[in-house]
């Protein structure tokens, strides 16, 4: 188990004081001038050295990501994005950054600008994290009046920017591309790309776009050293990282955790292990709603991390555990997701905007068995007709789901079906 | 547009105008933005004007639209998108039920009963009185507290039926139940306490 | 320059081609229903998918992807043809099965596309969305639910009219195209209706009239404004049942305006079909003989002075070439073709056309626009300065009225004194003129059709002679189809004739005793009583109320015919339908008078006249082809008035006899004009 020493988020349930004072006596805002000056190409190396993937779902290498952004801009301003909203079922993490550790997303915005040339950061955060972004534009306040942002933020000769920008409802709107249309000022529809935002994203500018936990993490790494962060998980899966863990299981929790723990373990070590014992365990949804379902006979021996999750056909994604037991409907389970789905396509794109709704319905019957076994294939190949094949990854995370559990329960909707019919007969 | 209506002309007011408390804060938040891309700001002003005067009237959005420089048709296309902007009277407390399937599996289903039968509406009704709107809503992000009862900007967590009730009761009664948690348990650390982060976190 | 390979072919594109792009140049047609080459890309469709090489292993929209060194594209590999297979079945799960009664059906891209890329059964087995209609207004019919969210009607409004006022509201499979039950209310609206892809928005004047392979085509040229918009006209049983927009990158690009498309019903109303005689005070119905009988005796009995001529703004050169042959054979001096009294000096053609060609002002970096709504005197044009005004960041000036031209100008004032402050150089925008390294200057009729015309013009050319490089930088927009035809053939006083003015007046005080009206229709009846009124044309407008004698006269769809553009360009309209009962085409009219005259015309046929026409007009000849115009002097230095200059266009749909006799004209006015008179006046 990971040492608290260790841990970056030692305010993750907001037991300590979260405002400046606080965040300060746990190590923020230490001669931050210093990482600054550091300049960026050394400050990106060292991300890169650190291992760091993005935190918000991809996986991307942050450090890589950064040194995308042209230094060269033709007089246009660059921008550092965060990405606050949060929305992918099952994950709730940067909530708890936001509201009790604003000041290490603050000063990550700050650390990170400075590492892509940008003059200002904006945090699009969900619309319904009203207290969460009450919290961080205090947190926000409390810095410009310390003169940690703003000219010569930090006195690290950098001048500095940092906005927070409300959502209004919209999952999409966590998609890079639609999170940077709706800042400024549009619906949330994802772009075509070329053209990525490190070359045109906001306002047309250079742009970077990182989740909230990957900002919040690079002050600590860059301060505690590159080789401490790689030192931690396993080769490609360096660091540690929040897990949220909910649905079946006794005490549902968010915790910080090393990166490749046993997914056993890091559920029975923080979150009292599966409802009713581990043999009670049907499935684990293991980063998100998008990421396929993992029988149990997976979960046993899986660890948590990018590359193991991807060798079982399903991903690390924002590593938000959704365990369910032997109780669950997992037809239904998965038919809400479909809903959600379909709800949240922002319905550019012809086969997510009509795709999802097809595969809702047939879902739908599928609940009560109301349908033939061929469409259970059926149901496969439509999804397959929608991944790929659209402008964002909307279409791939809304499929997954649906292939995941057709690979993994297809008895069970079998079952379902060949019930519904023999009381029908009967 | 299932979830999106725009109220009936005989509720619309004729005029929108920002009180010069929230006209204030729509300059605040105009000023976030670079010159010439004030239009970033009409999610912040419609949510304004949304908060003044309780739902996004025609009016609200004729005057953004005008505030912003932006076509009507523009800033209609926004208020549609989103979720959150309420486009007729509805209720003055908006309750949202998550029922995306980390919240049912948690049993949203009876927050869900429960808010109906109290409230004697449906999703997507109001009371007869205009006190309460129900509304449901897609994951709110608060997973490891499932499940989620959003009242107005706060959320109500661990809620079952009972408590849902309770809470119910409460705003009926015109208090404001503490939101957070409804079962013991500090935030989002497992209940019975914190397997981790016994060893630093600052000395307060 | 990108070389990739398409199906192995070889193709070498220019930089900035889409794989889309790459594919047609080497031939291979790519499905598609959201991209437009006219429009910004939306890659929404998805249609379009292709396998590409280097790249993801997923089918890439072909619209939107950068052709690139050594790509490889497949387009019809399995992976794309899955692909498209898989799209097509999700356009249309949701659409409905109603193409029986959809007047989109024979000419819909999604019907075409579902036949050569789709299956041939639906796995589909839910409720279909049904969606609620719109209203759009009086021209576009809305049902709804065969939407395919495409967006184009979106992008097109928003980025060619510049009138943004359809949106995509809602989200995911709710997301409908609305205007929120507004109309249109955009000159150019109807061009959507040819963009929807499929039954979603079609026409609703035209709604369950005919369906396309029952249609005659004939290929044309519109005349309700003066740029010779390049049309198709469909008829059935010699009825003009659309007007469509011709391909013409010179002149119209594909767009065409809402008065050329729709007021085509007004072909079938108010017709002169047979000639009339007034006797005893009351027009009646005569035989062609009889009428031509009179005109004649009339001709022969009156002196040569105190007759005068007048044609409108719809008439082809080929009638005033014979008209004018006739004249001079009368020894009739007084006869203009600017029936508004515009100051256009014929003398000097550079003066009168707009010089740089309608495509020129893409090339254009300033444009000074004098006395001029281009938005309501041709629609098309002005979303081509809108175009350049987005794309090449066009400086546009206005000297005039202060209106919504749908992109942002430096508005310099209403009338002289502005002139004078660009003339001398006090005005910001002459700045912007001079630092320019192609500005134009474009002077239209509201700024000439007044009494210190001639001095304005002359202003306005100083203008152009200063900053803009004389001739290339000059240019004149008409509003009247047939008015550079008519100046270039001289219709217009001779030695000692009178204008228009002239003859009006000379007509009240019985200076004039004859006028000859052919197809003038802008000129009040009640100024012509005291004369003898001979009026040749199509409707029973203003004209024939005037008129002794009507000959009946065929429309602009109802002849072989040449009509000359505001640019100078030469073009043939061509007979789609025969004119309506006894109505003959005009000039043979006039060869039938000059026959009853004694001293026929030298020509029998169509061919005849026109060879004697290009014979002394040799541009004339030269078909669709712009010819340079030599600079000279031209207008008449003088006093100007402090009277703002004004457009003459008041009411976009009401410009000529045929859009006044045209019903779907009259539903434009009283659903559009409330909101486009609310549009005007706010911007600049």
């Amino acid at each position: 188990m990971l040492r608290d020493e260790d841990r970056i988020f030692t305010n993750l349930y907001g037991r300590h004081d979260w405002r400046l004072a606080g965040a300060r006596k746990r190590g923020d805002w230490d001669n931050t001038a210093a990482i600054i000056k550091l300049g960026r190409d050394e400050i990106v190396n060292r991300m890169k050295a650190s291992g760091l993937r993005g935190r918000g779902g991809a996986g991307f290498p942050t450090g890589l990501k950064w040194s995308f952004m042209p230094k060269d801009t033709g007089g246009r301003p660059s921008y550092l994005v965060v990405n606050a909203d949060e929305g992918e079922p099952g994950t709730c993490k940067d909530r708890d950054i936001m509201r009790h550790d604003p000041h290490k997303l603050v000063e990550g915005c700050l650390i990170a600008g400075s590492a892509i040339g940008a003059t200002a950061a904006y945090i699009y955060i969900r619309g319904e994290f009203y207290n969460e972004a009450r919290h961080l534009q205090i947190a926000i306040d409390e810095a410009y009046d310390a003169g940690l942002l703003g000219k010569n933020a930090a006195n690290s000769g950098f001048d500095f920017d940092v906005y927070v920008h409300r959502g209004a409802g919209a999952y999409l709107c966590g998609e890079e591309t639609a999170l940077i249309e709706s800042l400024e000022g549009k619906k949330g529809q994802p772009r075509l790309k070329p053209p990525f935002p490190a070359g045109a994203g906001l306002y047309g500018c250079p742009s970077t776009v990182n989740n909230v936990e990957s900002i919040a993490v690079a002050p600590t790494i860059l301060r505690r050293g590159a080789e401490w962060f790689a030192g931690l998980g396993r080769e490609n899966n360096t660091g540690t990282k929040l897990f949220c863990i909910s649905g079946h299981v006794e005490r549902p929790c968010n915790v910080e955790e090393e990166m490749g723990i046993p997914l056993r373990e890091l559920i029975e070590k923080h979150a009292g292990g599966v409802r009713g014992g581990w043999d009670n365990l049907l499935a684990v949804i293991p980063g998100g709603s998008s990421t396929p379902v993992l029988p149990k006979n997976i979960c046993d021996d899986i660890l948590m991390d990018f590359d193991s999750l991807r060798g079982v056909g399903s991903g690390l994604g924002t590593a938000a555990v959704i365990v369910m037991d032997k109780s669950t409907d997992i037809i239904k389970a998965f038919a809400r997701l479909a809903h959600f789905y379909r709800h949240e396509s922002c319905g550019q794109c012809t086969p997510c905007r009509e795709g999802f709704g097809w595969v809702e319905r047939v879902m739908d019957r599928m609940v009560i068995g109301n349908a033939r076994v061929e469409e259970i294939d059926m149901l496969f190949e439509v999804t397959k007709e929608i991944e790929g094949h659209t402008i964002c990854a909307h279409g791939d995370g809304g499929s997954w789901p649906i292939q995941g559990l057709i690979r993994h329960f297809r008895p069970v909707m079998e079952a379902r079906i060949a019930a519904y019919h023999a009381k029908a007969a009967a | 547009m299932s979830h999106f209506r725009i109220a009936d002309d005989a509720h619309q007011p004729k005029t929108f105008a920002f009180t010069p408390e929230f006209q204030e804060k729509a300059n605040k938040e105009i000023a976030k933005y670079p010159a010439g891309r004030q239009q970033s700001a009409v999610m912040a002003l419609l949510d304004l004007a949304q908060r003044q005067h309780g739902w996004v009237t025609r009016a609200a959005v004729a005057h953004i639209a005008d505030l912003l420089g932006m076509a009507e048709i523009r800033v209609w296309e926004v208020v549609s998108f989103y979720t959150m902007y309420r486009t007729t009277p509805g209720g003055r407390i908006n309750v949202h039920v998550c029922t995306t399937t980390p919240c049912w599996l948690r049993g949203s289903d009876a927050v869900t009963a429960a808010c109906k039968s109290k409230l004697g509406i449906g999703f997507g009704e109001a009371t007869e009185d205009g006190q309460f709107a129900l509304h449901e809503v897609e994951c709110l992000g608060a997973c490891v507290n499932a499940p989620i009862l959003q009242i107005d900007d706060d959320y109500y967590e661990d809620v079952d039926g009972p408590k849902t009730e309770a809470i119910l009761d409460a705003f009926m009664r015109g208090e404001t139940p503490t939101p957070g948690p409804q079962v013991d348990r500090q935030t989002s650390a497992p209940v019975g306490g914190a397997t981790t982060l016994h060893s630093v976190g600052g000395d307060d | 320059m990108p070389k990739l390979k398409v199906d192995g072919i070889e193709v070498e594109v220019p930089p900035g081609s889409t794989v889309l792009q790459a594919c047609e140049a080497a031939g291979k047609e790519i499905p598609r229903f959201c991209y437009h080459q006219r429009l910004s890309i939306a890659g929404n469709c998805r249609m379009c998918l292709v396998e590409v090489k280097p790249g993801p292993p997923k089918p890439q929209a072909s619209c939107a992807l950068p052709a690139a060194d050594n790509q490889e594209v497949f387009t019809d590999s399995p992976m794309t043809v899955k692909a498209r297979k898989g799209v097509m079945e999700m356009l249309l799960i949701n659409h409905p099965l109603d193409c029986p009664i959809c007047d989109q059906g024979g000419e819909c891209d999604l019907q075409d596309q579902a036949l050569h890329y789709g299956a041939d059964t639906s796995r589909y087995a839910e409720n279909k969305r049904a969606v609620k209609d719109k209203n759009m207004g009086p021209l576009i019919k809305t049902i709804m639910t065969r939407c395919i969210h495409c967006t184009r009607c979106v992008r097109f409004v928003d980025e060619v009219a510049g009138v943004p006022t359809i949106g995509a509201l809602g989200r995911s499979g709710d997301m409908e195209i609305t205007t929120l039950e507004q109309a249109v209310a955009s000159e150019l609206s109807g061009n959507v209706v040819d963009l929807c892809p499929v039954g979603a928005l079609t026409s609703k004047p035209y709604a369950f009239n005919a369906r396309p392979w029952e249609l005659t085509k004939t290929e044309s040229i519109d005349v309700m404004d003066a740029l010779g918009s390049n049309i198709r006209i469909d008829t059935r049983s010699g009825e003009v049942l659309r007007v469509l927009p011709r391909l013409n990158e010179d002149v119209n690009e594909e767009w065409l305006g809402d008065k050329s498309r729709y007021a085509c019903d007004g072909l079938k109303r108010q017709r002169l079909d047979r000639p009339y005689v007034r006797r005893d005070g009351k027009l009646r119905p005569a035989s062609w003989p009889e009428a031509l009988q009179t005109v004649a005796s009339k001709l022969k009995a009156t002196a040569p002075e105190k007759i005068g001529a007048i044609v409108g703004d719809l008439v082809d050169c080929e009638s005033v070439f014979a008209l004018k042959q006739l004249l001079d054979g009368l020894k009739v001096a007084s006869m203009d073709c600017r029936q508004d009294g515009a100051a256009i000096d014929p003398a000097c053609r550079a003066g009168y056309i707009l010089n740089a060609g309608l495509a020129g002002v893409e090339e254009a970096d300033a444009l000074l626009l004098i006395g001029t709504n281009p938005r309501v005197e041709a629609p098309v044009w002005n979303a081509r300065i809108r175009k350049a005004w987005l794309e090449n960041g066009l400086k546009v000036g206005v000297i005039g009225e202060n209106a919504d031209l749908t992109y942002r100008y430096s508005y310099l004032g209403a009338g002289a004194q502005s002139l004078q402050a660009v003339a001398n150089g006090s005005d910001d925008f002459a700045k912007v003129l001079e630092n320019a390294e192609r500005p134009m200057v474009v002077i239209g009729q509201g700024a000439l059709a007044r009494a210190d015309g001639a001095a304005v013009l002359a202003a306005a050319r100083a203008i152009a002679d200063k900053y803009a490089g004389g001739a290339a930088g000059f240019g004149m927009l008409h509003t009247a189809a047939g008015r550079v035809g008519a100046l270039d053939l001289g219709f217009v006083p001779g030695e000692g004739g009178l204008n228009t003015a002239g003859i009006v007046d000379g007509a009240a005080s019985g200076e004039v005793e004859v006028v000859f009206l052919l197809g003038a229709d802008e000129i009040a009846p009640s100024k012509l009583q005291n004369a003898f009124v001979v009026y040749q044309g199509h409707h029973g407008d203003h004209g024939a109320h005037a008129a002794d004698v009507i000959l009946p006269g065929a429309a602009y769809t109802e002849k072989d015919a040449t009509y000359v553009n505001t640019e100078g360009r030469p073009q043939h309209a061509y007979r789609a339908v025969f004119a309506p009962g006894e109505a003959r085409e005009d000039w043979a009219i006039l060869r039938a008078l000059s026959g009853a005259l004694g001293a026929p015309l030298p020509y029998d046929t169509l061919a005849g006249l026109r060879a004697a026409m290009c014979e002394a007009h040799p541009h004339l000849g030269a078909t669709d082809a712009l010819s340079e115009a030599e600079w000279g002097e031209f207008g008449a230095v003088g006093e100007m008035a402090e009277t703002p200059f004004a457009s003459p266009v008041r009411n976009y749909y009401h410009t000529n006899a045929i859009a006044r006799a045209s019903e779907t004209m009259a539903r434009c006015i009283e659903e559009l004009l409330p909101a486009a008179t609310k549009a005007t006046g706010t911007n600049g």
